[in-house]
């Protein structure tokens, strides 16, 4: 078995690296009392809160903390007919948060994320963490067999070649999760007790041409390398699939670091991940994701973007076009979304004017 | 899986012995190694006896040996680390396990002493995900699955190929990262077994490692030789060259190399400043080899391993002969290495 940590007397960090330079973009229906725990590491950084589902409803923020929040009235109200692109009563919604952000960085946690412990009992600061891995260069070239070569202790394996240490940036900070892990429906519900109690202390670049499934309960990405490209889909109400958001997001991601030579890596840091979904709720929404899957990776394996597509809105709505081409055949929801990734650059690209010179 | 579990006499464990006394070695794995049938190789190039202690099921071959097999001028393709490819070639076994005789067991976070061989074996038992990264890593070990958005057609995976094992204490670092971090040991105990992706081009050290020799044995070439390759493995290159092969031709076949547990304790031995002396000449053939390995691409005709590598040795031939003469003789070897794989197996 394994525990949450106590934070419960740890001071607030007074060294947050980052401070204005990184968002933290929470979804939430319910409350965040969960923040109280997190308080010692997360309360230096500003919130992005995504209020989802019934926005008459009050969310309690714990005192102390900075925020600004959004609900779905605020949604429309500032992207308009653009406002489609955003799902509703699914936590995808979050990344509407990425979009009005004006930080560099993000970071992403559910609200039933819990601080980890690591294996000698100390409380882990996630965050510190993903900025450590964001902050450090990439190795998606050759895979080093002592996973991160930056990290205090580690370095490149003898037969590395000298030509690729210098690393690329690293776009995205994929991180993994104690106790309830992310299971789909069908291992739920076959293995309903099976917790995760191994902590693997590596981080290690996803090499090029691989791709992974992308989770966004504990996850940071750099915004100005990346952003554009972190849409979460149409998932939740009217939709007829859900639970695919973020892995959408992994898989467009992964191709478009891949074209642009940026890098993603995965492992620490662990949370603590405190509740289970309903698995039979679970399955109804990925229920259609599970055949639609077998059609949608080899389309990502295969997609080759164009020499012209330098920037990440190009490659995206590159994307896009192929997703229209080759994916509505599956199911007329891939012609919705392939329109709904087009909005969605448009509504960024509104909400992120590029700066003058 | 444990040890009681895993067929013991599928397995051979091949040691190249550099030293000549290998008690304190063989007495530190002597828990691990019972019951299995090892293979030691004497370094041709060495010239005292080799000293070994009694209570192993073991067949030693020295230089004779080399030539009543392969003949005279053929046995100097397994001097110094190579001398351990003698052993993969002449094995009747399913399984093969090879460590250095310079490590000794490590011990796990717990302070249990680690079975490399047992975990080696499981990985090699169970099936590799080349095509798909689990987030959890290994899927097949206990606690842990496959996450959420693994496509379920690729949850079968495919046979393993290798398992790649680690070293704590003195990792294998190449001699200019070690000289500069000369006090740098490695005490990170990462407790996982990971697939390496398919296209994904790694370093594969022969410190700690095990194949499956009925599936992949001829890939395993001892083949590139660097000028003044020493008897540390800060001055070879030899088992970084096969990897880079043997994972090529497993991503062609659809196998899968594995890499991760199980931890060796690698004892001190050499001076990273002493080999950094000679010139590294390893640090030039690899960056000729990254390009070559990553645009290769083997003929659909191949598939088998001994059609693979002789189509390797020819693209190596072709495409990097000209750029030093080092590659020209590992593509040779590589032609001889199957020369003599089939001729040594065709009898068996």
């Amino acid at each position: 078995m394994v525990e949450p940590a106590n934070t419960v007397g740890i001071p607030v960090n007074h060294m947050p690296q980052l401070k204005d330079e990184l968002d933290i973009v929470i979804p939430t229906i319910r409350n965040l009392d969960f923040l109280e725990m997190w308080r010692p590491f997360l309360q230096p950084y500003h919130l992005i809160i995504v209020q989802d589902g019934d926005p008459s409803k009050t969310i309690a923020v714990p005192e102390g903390f900075d925020y600004e929040l959004y609900n779905r009235n605020d949604i429309n109200r500032i992207l308009g007919p653009k406002a489609s692109c955003i799902s509703f009563k699914d936590s995808a919604c979050r990344c509407f948060g990425y979009m009005v952000s004006k930080k560099k960085y993000i970071f992403t946690i559910d609200d039933d994320c819990f601080v980890a412990k690591d294996p000698s009992g100390k409380a882990v600061n996630a965050l510190e963490q993903h900025i450590k891995n964001l902050l450090c260069p990439s190795s998606p070239f050759f895979f080093n067999t002592l996973y991160d070569p930056y990290r205090e202790g580690a370095d490149f394996v003898r037969g590395y070649p000298f030509s690729l240490r210098e690393g690329v940036s690293t776009a995205v900070s994929h991180g993994l999760w104690l106790n309830i892990p992310d299971y789909d429906a069908p291992t739920q519900l076959v293995k309903p007790k099976e917790r995760n109690t191994r902590y693997v202390d590596a981080v290690m670049t996803i090499p090029k041409g691989t791709l992974f499934p992308m989770c966004g309960m504990n996850l940071a990405f750099d915004r100005e390398l990346i952003g554009p490209a972190m849409y979460f889909g149409l998932m939740g109400d009217g939709q007829p699939i859900g639970r695919y958001d973020d892995m959408w997001a992994g898989w467009c991601v992964k191709v478009i670091c891949d074209h642009l030579g940026l890098g993603v890596k995965t492992g620490l840091p662990y949370i603590y991940h405190s509740k289970a979904s309903n698995p039979f709720v679970n399955l109804k929404k990925e229920y259609k994701g599970i055949f639609w899957q077998e059609d949608i990776i080899p389309f990502f394996q295969s997609a080759k973007l164009s020499k012209e597509a330098v920037t990440v809105q190009q490659c995206y709505i590159e994307l896009s076009k192929m997703v229209k081409e080759k994916l509505s055949v599956i199911d007329p929801y891939f012609d919705k979304l392939a329109d709904a990734m087009v909005t969605w650059i448009e509504a960024w690209d509104e909400l992120n004017p590029p700066t003058k010179a | 899986m444990s040890s009681a579990e895993i067929n013991k006499n599928e397995v051979d464990i091949v040691i190249g012995a550099l030293n000549a006394d290998l008690t304190q070695f063989l007495t530190s794995w002597k828990s691990f190694f019972s019951g299995f049938h090892l293979i030691v190789v004497k370094d041709p190039e060495l010239k005292e006896e080799l000293n070994i202690p009694e209570g192993f099921d073991v067949d030693v071959y020295s230089k004779t040996d080399m030539e009543k097999v392969v003949g005279a001028s053929n046995a100097t393709m397994f001097s110094g680390y190579s001398c351990r490819y003698f052993g993969y070639l002449v094995s009747k076994k399913k399984y093969i396990v090879s460590i250095d005789d310079d490590c000794v067991p490590a011990k796990d976070p717990k302070g249990f002493l680690v079975d490399a061989v047992t975990q080696h074996v499981i990985n090699l038992e169970n099936p590799a995900t080349p095509l798909f990264f689990n987030t959890l890593y290994d899927p097949y070990c206990e606690g842990a699955d496959f996450v959420r958005g693994y496509p379920f057609s690729l949850r079968s995976g495919v046979p393993c190929a290798a398992s790649c094992g680690l070293w704590l204490n003195l990792a294998d670092l190449d001699a200019p990262t070690q000289a500069l971090k000369t006090e740098q040991r490695n005490t990170a105990y990462v407790d996982a077994v990971m697939t390496v992706p398919a296209k994904a081009m790694l370093p594969i050290s022969g410190i700690n490692i095990a194949f499956n020799r009925e599936l992949v044995g001829p890939a395993l070439v001892p083949a590139l030789r660097i000028a003044g390759e020493g008897k540390v493995r800060w001055e070879t290159l030899e088992d970084v060259w096969c990897g880079m092969c043997l994972k090529h031709i497993s991503d062609h076949l659809g196998y899968g190399v594995k890499t991760g547990l199980p931890y060796v304790w690698r004892n001190e031995r050499g001076d990273a400043v002493e080999s950094l002396r000679k010139k590294w000449e390893g640090m030039k053939l690899m960056e000729k080899s990254v390009p070559f390995f990553e645009s290769l691409k083997l003929p659909e005709t191949a598939l088998k391993v001994e059609d693979c590598v002789i189509e390797l040795a020819k693209a190596v031939r072709e495409q990097l002969g000209s750029d030093d003469p080092a590659f020209t003789q590992a593509a040779d070897a590589m032609v001889k290495w199957i020369q003599l794989w089939n001729s040594v197996n065709s009898s068996g």
